[in-house]
């Protein structure tokens, strides 16, 4: 057993990483699928339009696939919180614990109405069915505000009060909730997920329309999700802007590392690229002479002073390849975000000047792009705000390592779970082509095994009923 | 305060029992339809019975974590600790489980669909087998408190445990018979009916001598959740058989409403009378809910949490029934 002994701190990090990972994509198709399914419901009732009917009747069934993996996935993270944090949750769950409460009374809010939506097409009449796809929207948003305050509690703990043993002893649940990096971590994440489902679910119309489906369910199936992602890409940025000033005031060390300071100074450049050496030096990367300071806070301008990574010992901040992996996700995702931002300009400018979208095909490669690009964005953007968090799980109170399972056999689950996930992104994938193909060639809208769906008729049994 | 908590956490674990268990339960027959030909039918009609809520139970799994890990998170640690195999094992079941389901239906060549279900069908038994396990590592006893780990594999390898795995599996199978014969009969399929109405009373059977043969297991391996189950328990101990035997008489009857209900009666009143058993104990006779509970702020938030669910989803509940047994709008405008 000892030759499979293996320190589990390492495996339960990727793991962990491995599966939010996967998780976190499914999460902006929950959030911000349905209210765009209920743009195309609205269409469809108020002009009459049969394209968006047929679009929203479609876009709620694979609505509910993602859900039902998400459903698994989420499954998961609830195991693993114990199984590979257990010293965490005993020590933190009494107050971390807290915003999950209300995030499982939003999940089943959103399990329940996606169920009574897909039932509700036959059977409900189109104004009173349109409003039960409402409360799927307000669900998606309080439940990703509920489970990014946990996170964000995670970087600002408050709301708890410890005895000389460091026990909790007394909970302000408000106080844990509303945390002061809840309400822009918060906003970042809820605006990320119209991003990257707007840009995710037009992309793959965009593909189809280089195909050469030109049609106008095509194009409502490009537009509106394009339009949502568009109107809330510049939203993002200042959103993302005013994060990073919170971190800057917050979280000196995180921002440190995100904009590659290894001493304090004024007049900071902004680097692109570029990496820390372990001597403390930075090599590489494209400066631009004073803009990390001004960005900071531009009312100082260049004279603002950024505290360096050598201000505390090197055992509370993150490590060199820590820094590395963090610097190079913040150009990622401000590299890519400002490309989705361009790519809406492109697309706002032909409205205003044509009063129509591009056509020109390569409009529609990079569209066509846009929804894995907004996507990486998301994961870098997370990977920013864990990996800069480091060595810290709960912010300058405890340790990732004095966290984790002492269970030593972590690396075999590890390892299993990964080639799972392989499987079910796989299975997620064929199951909504599948679908969408049956769609394709059926060219009518059936009940057709969805999950949450009502009964469907199944082949009647060889021996006839009386 | 920290009661009304521990109420709420085991209306979780019933509830996961009574509506995830179908689930899994339904998995089992699965496995066992015998071979392609032969077992078509009654996979079709499980398909069809689970399709609907497709991984939509584990909602109540996730609740039930969550009200631990909140509002007792010293005994979430410990038992997470202990127990780290069998809810492993557990964790990467379900996995398995959805994944497999799904692309059963995704892929269409026999082979493919019978490798995919296999996996679908096995992980469908070794998941509540090792929930069972775990619940019986907990009642014997095994999982020490202050967050710490106790005996990797006596914790879920003994006695009570395998009583736990094999009655979870016997039960879930019993439940999800019922639940069939109630489907089979809604689709008019009359020889299904038969079918799972002849699994149904065997599986109850099972169940019935597995749960028998556990009251000389409990008492040797599990003295304080015995002896409960003898003195405050026995209320609920009574109601479980006279359920369970009522149902299989229903069954045997052809009464298919009351016997969906006598199953479930049966099988929550057994979950709670581990409960009640083993108060007031979190964790027998090392950690009591009490000391296990998290400040009143923390349980104060779960039970408006609670509360809120209670008020919001409920009506959405029987919105969902009523739709489920309206027939179709176009149907009726037709």
């Amino acid at each position: 057993m000892h030759i499979l002994a293996v320190d589990p701190v390492p495996w339960a990090r990727a793991q962990m990483a491995g599966t939010l990972a996967f998780h976190i994509v499914l999460v902006p198709l929950g959030v911000s699928w349905a209210a765009m399914t209920l743009i195309a419901n609205y269409k469809a009732i108020r002009h009459d339009d049969e394209a968006a009917l047929l679009l929203a009747q479609r876009w709620s069934r694979y609505m509910a696939v993602t859900f039902a993996v998400g459903a698994v996935t989420g499954t998961v993270l609830s195991f693993e919180f114990g199984l590979l944090w257990p010293r965490f949750m005993g020590q933190w769950g009494e107050a971390f614990g807290v915003p999950f409460a209300f995030e499982g009374l939003f999940f089943f809010t959103e399990a329940v109405f996606v169920s009574i939506y897909i039932f509700g097409w036959k059977r409900l009449r189109p104004w009173p069915h349109f409003w039960t796809g409402v409360p799927i929207v307000i669900a998606g948003i309080g439940g990703s505000a509920s489970v990014v305050a946990a996170n964000a509690w995670m970087n600002s703990p408050s709301g708890f009060t410890r005895n000389s043993a460091g026990d909790i002893v007394d909970v302000d649940p408000w106080r844990v909730i509303f945390n002061d990096a809840m309400p822009l971590m918060a906003a970042h994440m809820i605006i990320a997920a119209y991003v990257v489902g707007g840009f995710l679910i037009g992309s793959v119309y965009a593909v189809g329309m280089l195909r050469g489906r030109r049609d106008r369910y095509h194009r409502l199936g490009f537009l509106i999700p394009f339009t949502v992602a568009s109107i809330a890409i510049p939203i993002q940025m200042g959103v993302g802007d005013s994060l990073a000033r919170w971190v800057y005031n917050n979280q000196p060390i995180k921002f440190a590392a995100i904009e590659l300071v290894p001493e304090t100074s004024s007049d900071v450049p902004e680097t692109l690229f570029g990496h820390l050496n372990d001597d403390g030096t930075v090599s590489g990367g494209i400066e631009i002479p004073g803009l990390a300071s001004w960005l900071s806070d531009p009312t100082d301008g260049t004279a603002t002073v950024v505290q360096g990574l050598d201000t505390v010992p090197a055992d509370e901040r993150p490590t060199t390849r820590e820094v590395n992996v963090v610097h190079l996700a913040w150009d990622v995702m401000v590299g890519l975000g400002t490309l989705l931002f361009l790519l809406a300009l492109w697309y706002a400018a032909a409205w205003l000047f044509r009063r129509d979208m591009p056509r020109s095909r390569p409009f529609l490669w990079v569209a066509s792009a846009a929804g894995v690009l907004a996507v990486i964005a998301m994961e870098a953007g997370w990977v920013v705000s864990e990996v800069g968090r480091q060595p810290w799980i709960v912010y300058e109170l405890t340790k990732v390592q004095d966290a984790a399972t002492a269970n030593t056999g972590v690396w075999i689950t590890t390892l299993v779970i990964a080639a799972l996930y392989v499987g079910l992104g796989v299975t997620t994938i064929l199951v909504l082509r599948g679908m969408s193909r049956r769609a394709r060639e059926a060219a009518d809208v059936k009940d057709t095994e969805v999950p949450y769906g009502p009964d469907i008729e199944i082949p009647q049994p060889p021996v006839p009923v009386p | 305060m920290s009661t009304a908590a521990a109420v709420v956490l085991f209306v979780g674990v019933t509830a996961y029992a009574v509506f995830g268990g179908a689930d899994f339960g339904a998995g089992f027959w699965d496995l066992t339809a015998g071979g392609t030909r032969p077992g078509a039918r009654p996979r079709e009609v499980i398909d069809h019975s689970i399709g609907p809520v497709w991984e939509a139970n584990h909602v109540w799994l996730i609740f039930t974590f969550v009200v631990l890990w909140t509002c007792f998170p010293e005994a979430y640690a410990s038992i997470t600790l202990t127990l780290f195999v069998p809810l492993t094992i557990a964790a990467v079941g379900i996995v398995f489980r959805g994944a497999s389901f799904a692309f059963r239906k995704a892929v269409f060549r026999t082979r493919d669909r019978r490798n995919f279900g296999a996996a679908f069908a096995i992980s469908s038994v070794i998941v509540p087998y090792c929930m069972g396990a775990v619940a019986g590592g907990i009642a014997s006893g095994r999982v020490p408190a202050g967050g710490k780990a106790g005996d990797a594999w006596d914790s879920w390898v003994n006695p009570t445990s395998i009583l736990g795995g094999v009655l979870a599996v016997c039960v879930v199978a019993y439940l999800a018979a019922v639940y069939l014969v109630w489907d089979a009969h809604r689709l008019g399929d009359e020889p299904m009916v038969e079918y799972f109405r002849r699994r149904a009373v065997g599986a109850g059977l099972a169940s019935g001598i597995v749960a028998f043969a556990g009251i000389f297991v409990l008492a040797a391996d599990a003295d304080y959740v015995f002896d409960g189950l003898k003195s405050r328990a026995l209320p609920l101990v009574i109601l479980s058989a006279v359920c369970g035997v009522g149902t299989l008489w229903l069954l045997h009857r052809r009464q298919r409403r009351g016997a969906r209900l006598g199953a479930i009666a049966a099988v929550a009143s057994v979950v709670v009378a581990w409960g009640v058993a083993q108060w007031d104990y979190m964790l027998p006779e090392s950690l009591t809910v009490e000391d296990a509970a998290a400040p009143s702020g923390t349980i104060g938030a779960v039970l408006v949490a609670t509360g809120l669910a209670v008020v919001l989803i409920l009506p959405a509940f029987g919105l969902l029934y009523t739709l489920d047994q309206r027939d179709a709008l176009a149907e009726s405008e037709s």
